[in-house]
């Protein structure tokens, strides 16, 4: 026995306890003794169940970390071995999960056998109460009569000026962020074959900002490093996300950095699971980010934490901007109060006869970019942010010190962030200040550096990418639109641009190459050179219609139709009410899903949930069941553009079918119908390439190819006559050898690459680290295999890396090599003075972002759209950002705080992944109730304790939840009075296996950022109340 | 037959020698409470390799579901809001069983071979032996095993000795998000968490140290702890823990007392005394008896 502290106190043994432990001892000894010692007492109590079980690679289907996982199944691949999926783990050969997977990756079997998966397809009939089970054949024959009937009746063949347009804007489609970038190619196709322009993706209402502020400041609008890449870095600011909670495998490389010395600050509304585990956290009102990170630029430039050989060289800084260029009162120049529009003529550069920018290396000229941003930012000082903010000027300060160490050469700085940044009126320029930021820091293209925006679902890069937003197609490309874009010529001179600095290489010059090879994917051997490529076939926009948009014309019936591919629209639209009313006045809904939703159930009466009669809703609803990312083969794109090939592990249930089975058939029916009826605008449907070897179900290694792109022709090459770059029908090595004389057809340009004559470059599982954690032969990485972006910046103007022990590329007299693909003309030796930021036609990272964004150039603090102050003390006369896009009605229900005082935010919790999880038994176990977060102080002046019953509302509606009385939402002082925020998890709804809750959304405004109409989720206003139980 | 992939040092109840001849290496679980996020990754990935599913709760006002460790949830986060010098901290420990070196539970437990000590230090329980007397709850300093509902049985975490077996590492430990949970030779674990202590003193917390209590003649699931000084903040993680007095009392002085006086009793009736244990389960344990002496 063990001599323990404790025993130093007498032991207190009453004589019933003696007697107790004495006969139950006894009689276990007494078996003992008596001989009978278990004699199969087996070690190892339960045996391995794993040992032969089929063993499957896939990619985790919830968020963009892209953890790879196996997937065990019964059976060892046996025929006659029916493949249920038993039990599934991470995969420990993938470089960036090693083996882990958070609470929602490690539970993906309950999903995959979720009692809310669908298994047959089902019709909802007008008025009915119930759903009725119908066949595939019934169900793809009712959905196609619909589409045709509204597309006959309301499709736009031309527009006033006689353009042709081939617009259908009487039904919309969602489409899914979690399916495959083959199924995400088809809808593609299949949507924009129809005309259809109310289209849009889960990227517009999580990271639409991010991809205009990247773009608009760097060239491209994606994730600049990589996941593994975090642990190079010498601190990390987490702000504007909640890495832990919302990407825990991938913030292990936070961790990792950490270990490595690394520091960590959190600044964030509420101290979070990644501020559980920093080193510093910073409080901060939810919607100040601006002033905030103003603050820094004006920190850094008053303390001179610049690293000026970076940004001489590699950013505007010295460019010089046109005269009448003007910022006062809290507005730019050129704002057009009527519209709410500014003419942006003026935020431009000033050009020389030759059409290249004008510079001031001396930075001596007042217009230059440098005195804009020094004269713009003088206004905040510690003192207004710590006003605006509530942050403490201690930690605000830490911040600044922190970020201001890495403008030596030697140390790197990141950012993580997500969409505590994106959700606000100011989304894309809270994203542009931290951009801003990191270049005058010199931590664009290095290692350990850079902006690093964690996407939020498995395949909402691949969306974005995929072009599946409303004005945009594959490949960042853009919409055609009708005002601008009326003939192939006038898109082609629009959407290419002209070089503005000697020698640049400018690759967006390459647009017609990408353009027209796209087109040739369309429409095939119908898209010829005489025809345009068949310009006049696509559909052309006159307005942007986002989610929002959509729903306001819902709203006022002038939609018929919604289809709805993996979409819980119902939860993840601002105000549900509106949605839910919207809904109500559709003709047709079409639900793809492998799950049970709301928005599929949005006719359902859940008592107060969900408060509908179902007799007066007519919206006939059909719901088809698809496969869930078990099920099917293909690839997804994570957060860090690595496209990931994934296999099937299992059959679907009951009669499931793939969503490109799925939009293979409807794509089927309606040309027949179109051939047989003959219809409005029928050409493009008629015309639109659908070689696929069996039409009614595409494959995925089929489509792959397609985006990756092959040759039509022969391709000679130009250096060489007698050679050739590719034989006609060859798929190409990538996108260098695109033509714009329609010899390739190429999806998706920036996936050229991705599926060679070499083969499948996404399958690829090598995972050795050739240095710095890069791993360039796991999976494939668009652009080029390029795993940092913009990496010819971690060079000096010399060519010489900028840190010996990050050293990613360098000049080797020859040409760029290391251990990256260089982002960059790989023969372009560095006297030639060709800049870092080739998607730039000014080859440089912008600290000024000319006319590229709708609201301003520089970042500027507008309050959210319900502010909690009423005022603005920055500009009293401009409270919110000027720019935003209001409808009529959704103005009208803004609240004010005098009614609803406390700032509300919606976040995600770790245990669960939006609304899927509450119908995945395990997470539901793991965070079981919805609940809302409420400091001490305010939980106090209200009476609130632990786990009470509390209504929190806004001027929409409300929601009833649990109270979590936490010490972890402080109190602030903003504009020197007292300030509340009050948490709210987004994860509840009436579906599904977790306790009965409301959509968190019933509370939100219908408003987006400025430039990308992603919904203001991260700041409104509520009022708070105890109520007895529910 | 006896499956002897994991050797066994010994078994509750029972006199007969184990073997002796292999050493086997002893393995540790490291939990680095100053990287740990809790984001429930390890109660998910034991439940789902385990088979375990608890019933869907509610929230009671804190992050912590299920609310405690029961026979369906063998491991589980506990949130704690600290402020310590006007500093907040939010320690989270994932709590569960600590494989004692000195294990209460098995000492503790009458049925022959319902508990299990391997060679490696994974203290397992064997469901087919347990009587459901409720003794390893009494006997364990960490108040970790749960009888279950449906059986009448004591469950624990078994430290995954079906997959540590054929080399693996316990699901909890491969699934950690952030690698704050880590496995391997309880040596390996002990220096890991000196490189860890060393960091965070780097970083002000003077205090930090490792968890590995002397009281229960160490552990095979150890703490990195910020505040090692103060153990309690974890959740009421137990300063110095010690097997229950009433076991030692058993162990040392009233089991010959208690064998002497008992001598005479007829052997059945000891079962029916252990007050928690159901008269079925009483019974089939006497099956089991039988079952022992027909061979």
């Amino acid at each position: 026995m063990s001599q323990n502290k404790d025993a130093a106190c007498p032991p207190v043994v009453t004589r019933r306890q003696f007697f107790k432990i004495s006969a139950a001892g006894l009689g276990g000894t007494g078996v003992a003794l008596l001989g009978f010692s278990p004699k199969d007492a087996h070690a190892e109590v339960r045996q391995y169940k794993l040992l032969h079980a089929k063993e499957t690679r896939n990619t985790c289907t919830y968020c963009s970390v892209g953890c790879g996982v196996l997937m065990y199944s019964i059976g060892d691949g046996a025929f006659n071995a029916k493949s249920e999926i038993m039990h599934i783990e991470g995969d420990p050969d993938h470089p960036v999960s090693r083996g882990a997977l958070c609470p929602k990756g490690a539970g993906l079997l309950d999903f995959v056998h979720s009692t809310s998966r669908l298994k047959y397809p089902e019709v909802r009939e007008p008025g009915s109460s119930e759903w009725k089970r119908i066949s595939w054949e019934e169900a793809i024959s009712r959905v196609a009569r619909h589409m045709k009937n509204d597309r006959d009746a309301n499709v736009i063949e031309k527009n006033a000026d006689g353009v042709p347009v081939n617009r259908w804007l009487s039904t919309g489609m969602l489409a899914a962020s979690a399916s495959s970038n083959e199924t995400g190619i088809l809808t593609q196709k299949f949507s924009r074959g129809m005309g259809l322009v109310a289209i849009d993706a889960q990227a517009r209402v999580c990271h639409g900002p991010t991809v205009s502020a990247l773009a608009s400041s760097f060239g491209r609008g994606a994730m600049t490093n990589s996941w593994v890449d975090i642990r190079n870095a010498d601190f990390i600011l987490v702000m504007g996300g909640n890495a832990a909670e919302a990407h825990p495998v991938g913030f292990r490389w936070a961790i990792e950095a950490k270990k490595r010395g690394a520091r960590l600050i959190v600044v964030d509304p509420r101290f979070n699971r990644t501020a559980s585990v920093a080193d510093q956290y910073v409080p901060i009102r939810a919607g100040s980010d601006i002033v905030f990170l103003g603050g820094v630029i004006n920190w850094l430039i008053k303390n001179d934490k610049i690293q000026w050989d970076y940004v001489k060289a590699f950013t505007n800084a010295t460019s010089i901007i046109k005269e009448g260029y003007s910022f006062d009162e809290g507005l730019f120049s050129g704002f057009n109060a009527e519209t709410s529009k500014y003419d942006q003529s003026t935020w431009n550069y000033e050009l020389d006869d030759k059409g290249h920018i004008k510079t001031d290396p001396s930075l001596a000229h007042p217009r230059c970019v440098w005195n804009l941003l020094k004269a713009h930012y003088a206004r905040y000082t510690p003192e207004v942010v710590n006003d605006l903010t509530g942050s403490p000027v201690e930690g605000f300060l830490a911040v600044c010190k922190a970020l201001g160490e890495t403008s030596v050469p030697t140390k790197v700085g990141t950012i993580l962030y997500a969409l505590g940044w994106t959700q606000h009126t100011v989304g894309t320029q809270n994203i542009r200040t931290m951009a801003m930021i990191q270049l005058l820091l010199g931590n664009i293209g290095m290692p350990g550096g850079g902006v690093n925006a964690l996407r939020g679902h498995s395949n909402i890069q691949g969306l974005s990418d995929l072009g599946l937003l409303a004005t945009s197609l594959p490949g960042y490309l853009v919409l055609p639109n009708e005002k601008s874009h009326p003939t192939l010529q006038a898109y082609l001179t629009a959407t290419t641009p002209k070089t503005l600095a000697d020698g640049q290489l400018n690759y967006w010059g390459n647009t017609p190459k990408f353009f027209v090879s796209l087109m040739k994917w369309f429409w095939g051997d119908k898209a010829t050179k005489e025809n345009d490529w068949g310009y006049n076939w696509m559909p052309k926009w006159d307005k942007m219609y986002d989610v929002i948009h959509m729903t306001e014309l819902m709203a006022q019936g002038k939609m018929n139709g919604l289809i709805v591919q993996g979409f819980n629209a119902a939860a993840s639209f601002p105000d549900s009410n509106k949605v839910n009313a919207a809904f109500s006045k559709l003709k047709y809904m079409v639900i793809i899903d492998p799950l049970a939703t709301e928005t599929s159930t949005f006719w359902q009466n859940h008592g107060e949930s969900n408060d509908v009669d179902p007799s007066k809703i007519q919206t006939e609803v059909f719901r088809l069941p698809s496969t869930c990312f078990a099920e099917e083969d293909g690839s997804i794109v994570n957060s860090s553009r690595w496209l990931q090939w994934h296999w099937k592990g299992a059959e679907p249930p009951g009669e499931a079918k793939s969503d490109q089975e799925i939009l293979g058939e409807l794509f089927v029916a309606l040309r027949d119908l179109y051939r047989k009826e003959g219809g409005k605008v029928a050409d493009p449907i008629l015309n639109v390439s659908w070689a696929y070897a069996d039409p009614k179900a595409p494959t995925p290694e089929e489509l792959a190819k397609e985006s990756n792109g092959k040759a039509l022709a022969d391709i000679p090459d130009p250096n060489d006559k007698t050679k050739f770059l590719a034989r006609k029908g060859e798929l190409l090595p990538g996108f260098a050898l695109l033509q714009d004389d329609g010899s390739t057809a190429c999806a998706t340009w920036i996936f050229s690459g991705s599926w060679t004559q070499a083969g499948n470059q996404m399958a690829r599982r090598d995972n050795t680290d050739v240095g710095l954690g890069n791993t360039p032969g796991w999976a494939w990485a668009w652009p080029a295999n390029r795993r940092i972006l913009y990496n010819r910046a971690s060079c000096d103007v010399n060519g010489k890396p900028w840190d010996a022990k990050r050293k990613l590329i360098a000049w080797n007299g020859e040409k760029w090599a290391g251990i990256d693909v260089p982002d960059f003309k790989v023969d372009a030796a560095p006297a030639t003075g060709m800049n870092p930021f080739i998607m730039n036609p000014e080859g440089v990272g912008r600290l000024f972002s000319c006319d590229k964004l709708v609201d301003g150039p520089f970042p500027e603090h507008y309050e959210p759209m319900e502010s909690p102050l009423g005022t603005n003390p920055l500009h009293p006369k401009v409270v919110s950002s000027p720019a935003a896009r209001v409808f009529k009605g959704d103005r009208e229900k803004f609240g004010n705080h005098k009614d609803f005082p406390y700032v509300g935010t919606t976040y995600r919790l770790t245990e669960h992944f939006q609304f899927w999880t509450k119908s995945v038994r395990l997470n539901a176990i793991a965070q079981p109730q919805q609940f809302v977060e409420i400091g001490e102080v305010l939980a106090k002046e209200k009476g609130i304790s632990q786990g009470d019953w509390v209504k929190v509302s806004s001027n929409r509606g409300f929601i009833k939840a649990k109270a979590v009385v936490t010490k972890r939402i402080m109190a602030l002082t903003v504009n020197k009075q007292p300030l509340h925020q009050i948490g709210i998890p987004l994860h509840w709804g009436w579906i599904g296996v977790a306790k009965k809750g409301y959509l968190a959304n019933r509370l939100t405004a219908s408003v987006g950022d400025c430039n990308t109409q992603t919904p203001e989720y991260k700041a409104f206003l509520v009022n708070v109340e105890k109520i007895s139980g529910v | 037959m006896p499956l002897q992939s994991l050797d066994i040092k010994r078994r509750s109840a029972t006199t007969t020698e184990s073997t002796q001849a292999r050493t086997p290496i002893e393995v540790a679980k490291l939990i680095d409470v100053s990287t740990c996020i809790g984001c429930k990754a390890c109660q998910v990935a034991c439940s789902e390799w385990n088979e375990l599913r608890e019933e869907v709760g509610e929230n009671i006002g804190v992050y912590d579901n299920p609310t405690d460790l029961s026979a369906q949830a063998w491991t589980v986060m506990r949130f704690s809001e600290v402020e310590t010098a006007g500093k907040l901290e939010w320690l989270i420990r994932k709590d569960g069983c600590m494989h004692c070196a000195d294990p209460g539970c098995l000492k503790s437990c009458p049925s022959p071979g319902a508990i299990i000590q391997y060679k490696n230090g994974i203290v397992d329980f064997n469901e087919e032996f347990c009587i459901g007397c409720g003794y390893c709850v009494t006997g364990c300093p960490f108040n970790i095993p749960r009888i279950s509902k449906e059986d009448g049985k004591a469950y624990k975490c078994s430290l995954c000795s079906d997959r540590v077996a054929v080399g693996q590492e316990p699901a909890c430990v491969k699934t950690c998000p952030t690698g704050a949970i880590s496995f391997g030779s309880k040596e390996d674990m002990t220096e890991l968490a000196a490189r860890r202590v060393e960091d965070l003193k780097s970083r002000g917390y003077e205090n930090a140290g490792l968890y590995d209590p002397a009281g229960v003649g160490g552990t095979h699931v150890m703490y990195v702890l910020h505040h090692a000084d103060k153990p309690e903040l974890y959740s009421g993680l137990r300063k110095d823990p010690s097997i229950s007095p009433m076991v030692s009392l058993w162990k040392g002085v009233t089991k010959p007392l208690a064998t002497l006086a008992m001598a005479s009793v007829v052997l059945g009736s000891l079962f029916h005394y252990v007050t928690k244990g159901p008269n079925e389960v009483s019974r089939k344990v006497e099956e089991e008896i039988e079952k022992e002496d027909a061979q």
